[in-house]
């Protein structure tokens, strides 16, 4: 018999593998429900789910959940991502300031601050603004901590030669800061993407009457497990798609890198 | 004492004209990482001139201070006693803008092609982009770099990085050039190659250099000068001998020369000994 070798840069043979793990999932969870093993009651079923999102989408009636959350998480993406990089650069580049706050900026990373969504809901309302103030509470710390990492970690030889060569403070931020601490941001945009949604979503379970958290939260109350399911599925595809979209961005912007394995010419 | 100091300055101010860097009893002392309140002092009581249109080496036993005395020159660390004046010009704050530095590290900033990395010192200098760029073009050019402009650091080789960092330090046109162990890094091949770039691109048209290294062949090839420096800590400039060897030269052709092997042996008998006590030290 011809032998396949497991080469992990043949990406047919990964691609069907991958599609082979995900169908074979899905199988087994349909055996396991269809034959009773699993009661449907608590595990769904997959075509109950499939066709769930099929009605979701054909009658449109997700379409204000979806917009909600979307809403929200890119909201909360982009203004957790603003704070947190001007926050980031402000801190790194000011010594004094960064050393007094660090206390303060711990002690706010490690307190569990979904539990602000309550408060949010209170302040802001049960809208979009108290989901989108979770999702920037979550956001921001992701955000900052690479920034301020990222411009610690700026080579002293490439400032020390950029000032030399006439730069003044504004120019070192442009020309050197900010494209060091870009490279840590890319890297924890893709963290803050799933995390932004995480905000938007729990704020809506706690509290709101439209999005997809909303819609799960229904479908829970009456118990419509397939329901529940379909919409985690469906954030799950989005959240990919917004992180495809960073990806996107992260190539173009960040092509000085060097890639594994990219030739070095040789000549001197 | 600073009226006296003064006044040997009046004196001597035509030849200040052709100074292009004088060191007055530099010292530099720094907070020791060892503990606190102590102190290490990396160099103490330096006087030194660098002429005008002069290519000056300094060698000396490693982590002697030799790096001190260049960030001393570009203004990236002051004195704590004794003052540096450039062209005649105390420089008392800020970075001494006659300069330009290449250094040991690749210092090119890796998110720009070599291209905008040459222009982006005439881009802060409020050259239109445009303009800097063409500049910038015509320095890869003379650097031999034609052609790889639009290249990342990271997709260039460590000559390449070396070139493109001497095309971006001699864009600005700075009065007088610092290196530090700049060919450290290369293999000898490569390295030869960029010694004889370097004189070429240095005879058109003479700027000052200090060039600092540990490679007492290099420093005879390339100078008219060398300085050599004690071991640390408290280095001071020991010996200094005047290179009289015909230029243009080959820096490969050179050593083989009777006179090169010459001046090499009387260099070599003062620093051996500084180098002999640098490595008793660190190994104590």
């Amino acid at each position: 018999m011809h032998k396949i070798t497991l080469d992990p840069r043949n990406r047919l043979l990964v691609l069907t593998t991958r599609l082979a793990l995900l169908f074979g999932f899905i199988f087994i969870w349909w055996l396991c429900t269809s034959r009773e093993w699993l009661s449907p009651f608590f595990f769904g079923d997959p075509f109950g789910v499939a066709q769930r999102i099929v009605t979701w989408f054909v009658t449109g009636s997700i379409v204000t959940h979806l917009t909600t959350t979307l809403i929200e998480t890119m909201l909360a993406f982009v203004i957790g991502t603003v704070l947190g990089l001007g926050c980031g650069l402000w801190l790194a580049l000011n010594p004094f300031l960064a050393v007094v706050t660090d206390p303060f900026i711990k002690a706010m990373n490690s307190m569990p601050r979904l539990i602000f969504a309550p408060i949010f809901a209170l302040w802001f309302g049960l809208g979009i603004w108290s989901k989108v103030a979770l999702g920037v509470t979550l956001v921001f710390f992701v955000v900052f901590f690479n920034v301020f990492q990222g411009v610690r970690e700026v080579s002293p030889a490439v400032l020390s030669n950029t000032r030399m060569m006439g730069a003044n403070s504004r120019q070192l931020m442009r020309h050197v800061y900010m494209p060091s601490a870009m490279s840590w941001v890319f890297s924890s945009l893709h963290n803050a993407v799933g995390i932004a949604f995480v905000g938007s979503v729990v704020g809506e379970y706690l509290g709101s009457e439209k999005g997809v958290g909303y819609l799960i939260l229904l479908a829970e109350g009456v118990f419509d497990i397939n329901s529940v399911i379909a919409g985690i599925l469906v954030l799950t595809v989005f959240a990919l798609i917004l992180d495809t979209a960073v990806s996107l961005f992260e190539d173009h912007f960040m092509r000085w890198r060097p890639v594994a394995g990219q030739t070095v010419a040789a000549n001197a | 004492m600073t009226a006296a100091v003064r006044s040997i300055r009046t004196q001597s101010d035509p030849q200040q004209a052709q100074e292009a860097l004088r060191f007055d009893g530099v010292s530099c002392t720094f907070a020791s990482n060892e503990g606190r309140g102590k102190t290490y002092t990396a160099v103490s009581d330096v006087n030194l001139t660098v002429r005008d249109g002069e290519f000056l080496s300094v060698v000396g036993p490693t982590g002697c201070g030799k790096s001190t005395l260049l960030n001393v020159a570009a203004g990236l660390i002051h004195p704590s006693v004794g003052t540096l004046s450039v062209f005649g010009e105390p420089l008392r704050q800020g970075l001494n803008k006659k300069a330009a530095y290449l250094f040991q590290v690749d210092a090119l900033m890796p998110w720009k092609t070599a291209e905008d990395n040459i222009a982006a010192g005439l881009i802060f200098h409020g050259k239109p982009k445009t303009e800097a760029i063409a500049v910038a073009q015509e320095w890869l050019m003379r650097v031999g770099l034609e052609g790889h402009g639009k290249k990342f650091p990271h997709q260039m080789s460590g000559g390449m990085r070396k070139r493109a960092g001497l095309a971006q330090a001699l864009a600005l046109d700075p009065r007088i050039l610092l290196m530090d162990e700049p060919f450290s890094a290369l293999d000898i091949q490569t390295r030869h190659l960029m010694e004889d770039e370097l004189l070429r691109l240095w005879s058109t048209d003479r700027k000052s250099v200090v060039f600092v290294t540990h490679d007492l062949e290099e420093a005879i090839s390339l100078s008219d000068r060398v300085i050599v420096l004690s071991a640390g800590p408290a280095t001071r400039p020991i010996a200094e001998f005047e290179i009289d060897l015909e230029r243009p030269r080959e820096v490969s052709e050179i050593r083989m020369t009777q006179r090169f092997l010459q001046l090499h042996t009387q260099i070599w008998d003062v620093l051996r000994g500084e180098v002999l006590k640098s490595y008793a030290q660190n190994n104590s």
